[in-house]
C-alpha cells in the first residue's frame, strides 16, 4: 500500500486546512519559482523522464505532449486548457482534487503554462460542480492575492493568468476539440485533426489540453524528482493514480494508490471487499465508462494499469474509474444503460455515431427484456464495428466498446435470457390452447 | 436530442445589477473579440436568476456578447443543463441515473420522484413548487445514489431520504447537501484507510457542504448579491472613462429592422412565442432627433486652455475629444446644462448615449468648478 508520505494529494478528502495556508504547510508552493527558473527544457525532460501519462483517459504521455507546442512564438500567444469536465460515468476523482486539495492543480497549472510559453490558462470545469467551481474559484483569487499568479507569478519573472470558465452538462465537451470549441462559445462539436490543438488550437493559438489530474501532480513530481514518480509502478505505467471505486463493494471511494497496485489489494485495502464476497463478483468495468467490461473471475488478479488491462483483458484503465457489479446486477441493463448515456450525448455532428448510438440503445433495449432473435446479438456486434473508427472523435468508439465486452464476456447470458423469454412465451401459447 | 424554445415567452429579460455587474467581468476573462467565450456563464447566470432559459434571455445576452442570436440560441439548446421550459418554482431535482446510481439504487429514487412530484420528468408537481428529470453521470459515482437539487449535491441517498429531503423543501427548508449517511466526503465509509492524520481536527464540513451552508443559496434564485464580486485577474483601474462600446446585432442600413435583429426580408415568428409585434425602429429614430434643447456651444477653449474634462468619473479620452468635438471644453459649461440641455447631449454622444444622466456629470462639474477633486 502506498504511504501517506508518498502521496501526492494530501489532502483528498478536505479534512485538513483547505486555505493558501494549509496548502502551503503540506508543502504546494514550496520553491515554484525556483523551480521555473530551472528553464522550459529542464521541466520538459524531467516530465517525460516521469513516465506520467495523461490522467484523462487516453493516457498519452503528458510530457511528449508538452513538447509538441512550438518552442518559438509566430506571435500568436499559447494557450494552456485543463480539462475538467469530468463526466465519464464512474469518474468522481477531479471533483476532489478542485474541492479539496485545489492548490496544487493551480501550482501545475503556472508550471505548465510557462512550460509552453502560455501566459494564460483556462480551467473548463463541468457546469453541474458548482460548488467546485466556488471552492476553485476561492483558491485562484487567494493565489493572487499573495502575487503565486498574475504579474511575476511567484516571483518567478513570468506574467500568468489563470482563469476559470464552465460547461453546462455535455459529455462530449470533455474531448479536447469540442472542449476548445465550447470554450469559443460554441456548441460542444469535436473538430477534425489535423491540425492538433497544439499547431491551431483555442482561438486558432497553439494549445494544449490536459486533464485536472495530469497537471496537479506536476509541482509534486518536480519537486521530488522524475526518479521518485517513475519508482511506483510497473514499467510505462509510473506513478500514483487517484482511482475512484464505485458499485458494490462495501466502503466505495476515492484514493490514491501506486498504479499497478493489484484489484484485489485495491479492493481489500480501501474497499472493505466486494459485496458478499469474491465469489459475488460478477463484472467490473475498470476505466469508465467507455472501457470493455471484464468478468469479475478474470479481475480478481488483475494489475491496475494501462498495458495490463488493455492487453491481457482487453479492456482499459482509461479514468480509473473503477465500476463494480456483483450477482445481483442485471449486467445486460447496466450495459443498455450506458448505451443510453452516450445516445443522449453524441453530439450529432457524425452519422455512424448518431443514428448509430441510438441504434445500439433500442437493440439493447430488446436485448435487456429478452425480446430478440439470438442473431441479434451477431448483428448488434456487427454494429458496434461500423461506428467503431468512423467517426470524428472518440466517442463513437466508447459508445461501441461496452457493447463488445458485453457480448464476448456474456454472451450466455443474454441467449438464455431470450431463450428463457422464447419457452415462456410459448409455454403461455400453449397453455392457452 | 431535440430541444425547443418554450411555447409561452416572458415580454422581456433583464439581469439584475449586481448579476449584470458579474456577467461583465465575465467577459473581461477572454481575449478581446472573443467575449462569445462567455455565452455559457452568461446563459447559466440567467438561468439562476430566472429558474429558466426564456428567449428574451437568450436575445439579451447574444446583443451583449455580440452574437447573431442564432449562435446563442445553438448553444442554448445543444447543452442539456438549460432549461428551456419553466421548472418547478421551488426546487428542480435532478436525479443521476447513469450506471453506477442505477446499480446503486437511482430507480428507487426515480420512483420517489414520480409519486411525490409528477409521473413525467420536467412536470411540475400539481402545487408547481417541485419538478424532476433522470441526468446522465453527475460526477459524484463513489457517493452513489445521488440527486443534485439547486446548486447542491445530495449524495448516498436512499429513497426514504429522499422522500425526507422533498418533503422539508416543501416545508421551506433547504435540508443540508452532501454524504446523506454519515460521511465527510468521497473517504471509505467505515473508516479512512490513508490521510488518517487530519481526520481529528477536521472542518466540520467538506468544501461543497462548507460552501452550501455558509452562502445558504442552495435553491435560491441568484440575484448576483450572494457573494462579492471579485476579479483579481483583471485590472479595472484602466478602464475609468474608457465606455464599451454599444454591442447589437449588425442591422442592414436600408431594411426597416424590429428589436429582434429580424428585418423585413426575413419571415417574423409568429405565435405566442414571439408575443411582441415591433413598430420599425426608424421611425423612432427619426423622431428623437429633436430630443432635448442645443446647449450653447464653443468654437475653441477659452484663454486659459481647456479643462481637463476626464477630471469627471466615467469620462475617457474618448469621450473628452467627443465632447471637445461638439464644442464643450470647460467644466462650467457642463456644470450650467439645464435638464432639457442635459438631454440633448446624452442623444448627442455616439456610442455613449445617456452617459451625461448616468454620471450625473452636471453635479460633477459643478463640484469640479468649485476646486473639489471627485
Amino acid at each position: 500500500m502506498l504511504q501517506d508520505q508518498d502521496r501526492i494529494f494530501t489532502n483528498l478528502y478536505g479534512m485538513h486546512d483547505r486555505s493558501l495556508k494549509g496548502a502551503q504547510a503540506r508543502g504546494h508552493w514550496d520553491g515554484t519559482g525556483d523551480i521555473i527558473k530551472k528553464g522550459r527544457d529542464w521541466i520538459v525532460s524531467e516530465m517525460k523522464e516521469s513516465g506520467l501519462r495523461g490522467r484523462g483517459g487516453a493516457g498519452f504521455p503528458t510530457g511528449l505532449k508538452w513538447s509538441f507546442m512550438p518552442k518559438e512564438s509566430d506571435g500568436r500567444p499559447a494557450y494552456l486548457v485543463v480539462n475538467a469536465d469530468e463526466s465519464e460515468p464512474g469518474t468522481c476523482k477531479d471533483r476532489e482534487i478542485m474541492r479539496h486539495d485545489p492548490h496544487t492543480l493551480i501550482e501545475g497549472c503556472l508550471i505548465a503554462s510557462f512550460a509552453m510559453q502560455a501566459h494564460a490558462c483556462y480551467i473548463y470545469i463541468r457546469g453541474e460542480y458548482i460548488r467546485e467551481k466556488e471552492a476553485l474559484q476561492r483558491a485562484i483569487n487567494e493565489a493572487y492575492d499573495a502575487g503565486l499568479v498574475g504579474k511575476n507569478a511567484a516571483g518567478s519573472g513570468w506574467d500568468f493568468d489563470i482563469y476559470l470558465t464552465h460547461g453546462a452538462g455535455a459529455y462530449i465537451c470533455g474531448e479536447e476539440t469540442a472542449l476548445i470549441e465550447s470554450l469559443e462559445g460554441k456548441k460542444g462539436m469535436p473538430r477534425m485533426k489535423p491540425p492538433f490543438p497544439a499547431g491551431a488550437g483555442l482561438y486558432g493559438c497553439p494549445t494544449t489540453v490536459n486533464n485536472v489530474e495530469s497537471i496537479a501532480v506536476v509541482p509534486t513530481i518536480l519537486r521530488r524528482g522524475a526518479s521518485w514518480f517513475s519508482s511506483f509502478g510497473r514499467p510505462n505505467n509510473a506513478g500514483t493514480k487517484l482511482f475512484a471505486v464505485s458499485g458494490h463493494v462495501n466502503n466505495p471511494c476515492v484514493v490514491e494508490e501506486s498504479m499497478s497496485i493489484s484489484f484485489e489489494e485495491l479492493i481489500e485495502t480501501h474497499c472493505g471487499g466486494i459485496r458478499g464476497g469474491w465469489d459475488n463478483l460478477k463484472a467490473v468495468i475498470p476505466g469508465g465508462s467507455s472501457v470493455p467490461c471484464v468478468r469479475g473471475e478474470k479481475m480478481k488478479d488483475a494489475v491496475m494499469d494501462f498495458d495490463y488491462l488493455r492487453s491481457e483483458l482487453q479492456s482499459g484503465l482509461g479514468t480509473a474509474a473503477v465500476i463494480v457489479m456483483d450477482k445481483d446486477t442485471d449486467i445486460i441493463k447496466a450495459i443498455w444503460r450506458l448505451s443510453k448515456f452516450y445516445k443522449h450525448e453524441s453530439c450529432g455532428q457524425c452519422t455512424p455515431c448518431r443514428e448509430g448510438t441510438g441504434w445500439m440503445m433500442r437493440v439493447m433495449d430488446r436485448l435487456v427484456k429478452g425480446e430478440a432473435e439470438v442473431d441479434e446479438i451477431d448483428m448488434l456486434l456487427d454494429v458496434t464495428k461500423q461506428v467503431e473508427g468512423h467517426t470524428i472523435c472518440a466517442l463513437g468508439d466508447a459508445a461501441a466498446w461496452p457493447i463488445q465486452g458485453l457480448i464476448r464476456n456474456f454472451r450466455d447470458e443474454i441467449e438464455d435470457r431470450i431463450k428463457h423469454k422464447r419457452t415462456n412465451r410459448e409455454a403461455t401459447v400453449m397453455a392457452a390452447e | 436530442m431535440l430541444r425547443r424554445l418554450h411555447k409561452e415567452q416572458p415580454e422581456s429579460f433583464a439581469f439584475t445589477p449586481d448579476n449584470l455587474a458579474w456577467a461583465r467581468t465575465q467577459i473581461t476573462k477572454f481575449p478581446k473579440g472573443r467575449q462569445a467565450s462567455a455565452i455559457i456563464p452568461l446563459l447559466w447566470r440567467a438561468q439562476e436568476q430566472e429558474g429558466w432559459l426564456s428567449r428574451p434571455a437568450i436575445e439579451h445576452i447574444a446583443e451583449m456578447l455580440d452574437m447573431a442570436y442564432m449562435r446563442a440560441l445553438e448553444v442554448a439548446t445543444f447543452y442539456f443543463m438549460f432549461q428551456l421550459q419553466p421548472v418547478g418554482s421551488v426546487a428542480h431535482i435532478q436525479i443521476c441515473g447513469t450506471t453506477s446510481c442505477m446499480i446503486c439504487g437511482a430507480e428507487d429514487l426515480v420512483a420517489v420522484c414520480k409519486e411525490k412530484i409528477a409521473q413525467k420528468p420536467f412536470e411540475t408537481s400539481p402545487d408547481g413548487k417541485l419538478s424532476w428529470e433522470e441526468v446522465e453521470c453527475l460526477g459524484a459515482c463513489a457517493n452513489a445514489p445521488m440527486a443534485q437539487i439547486g446548486k447542491d449535491y445530495y449524495e448516498d441517498l436512499t429513497a426514504e431520504r429522499l422522500g425526507e429531503i422533498l418533503d422539508e423543501i416543501l416545508a421551506g427548508k433547504v435540508p443540508t447537501p452532501g454524504p446523506q449517511n454519515g460521511r465527510y466526503a468521497s473517504e471509505p465509509a467505515m473508516g479512512l484507510t490513508s490521510l488518517k492524520d487530519y481526520e481529528a481536527d477536521r472542518h466540520p464540513e467538506n468544501a461543497s457542504v462548507e460552501l452550501a451552508t455558509t452562502i445558504g443559496d442552495t435553491i435560491k434564485r441568484i440575484d448576483g448579491s450572494e457573494v462579492e464580486l471579485e476579479a483579481p485577474w483583471h485590472d479595472f483601474s484602466q478602464e475609468v472613462g474608457e465606455a464599451e462600446p454599444s454591442r447589437g446585432v449588425e442591422k442592414a442600413p436600408d431594411h426597416p429592422i424590429d428589436e429582434t435583429g429580424v428585418d423585413k426580408r426575413e419571415a417574423v415568428a409568429g405565435g405566442k412565442a414571439h408575443p411582441k409585434s415591433y413598430e420599425p425602429a426608424q421611425a423612432a429614430e427619426e423622431a428623437e432627433e429633436d430630443i432635448g434643447e442645443k446647449p450653447e456651444q464653443l468654437s475653441g477653449p477659452r484663454g486659459g486652455g481647456a479643462d481637463d474634462l476626464k477630471k469627471i468619473k466615467g469620462v475617457g479620452p474618448k469621450l473628452e475629444k467627443m465632447l471637445n468635438s461638439l464644442g464643450f471644453y470647460h467644466f462650467d459649461q457642463i456644470a450650467g446644462w439645464t435638464e432639457a440641455e442635459v438631454a440633448w447631449v446624452d442623444h448627442h454622444l455616439e456610442g455613449f448615449k445617456g452617459r451625461v444622466s448616468r454620471d450625473d456629470w452636471v453635479s460633477q462639474a459643478k463640484a469640479l468648478t468649485s476646486d473639489d477633486e471627485t
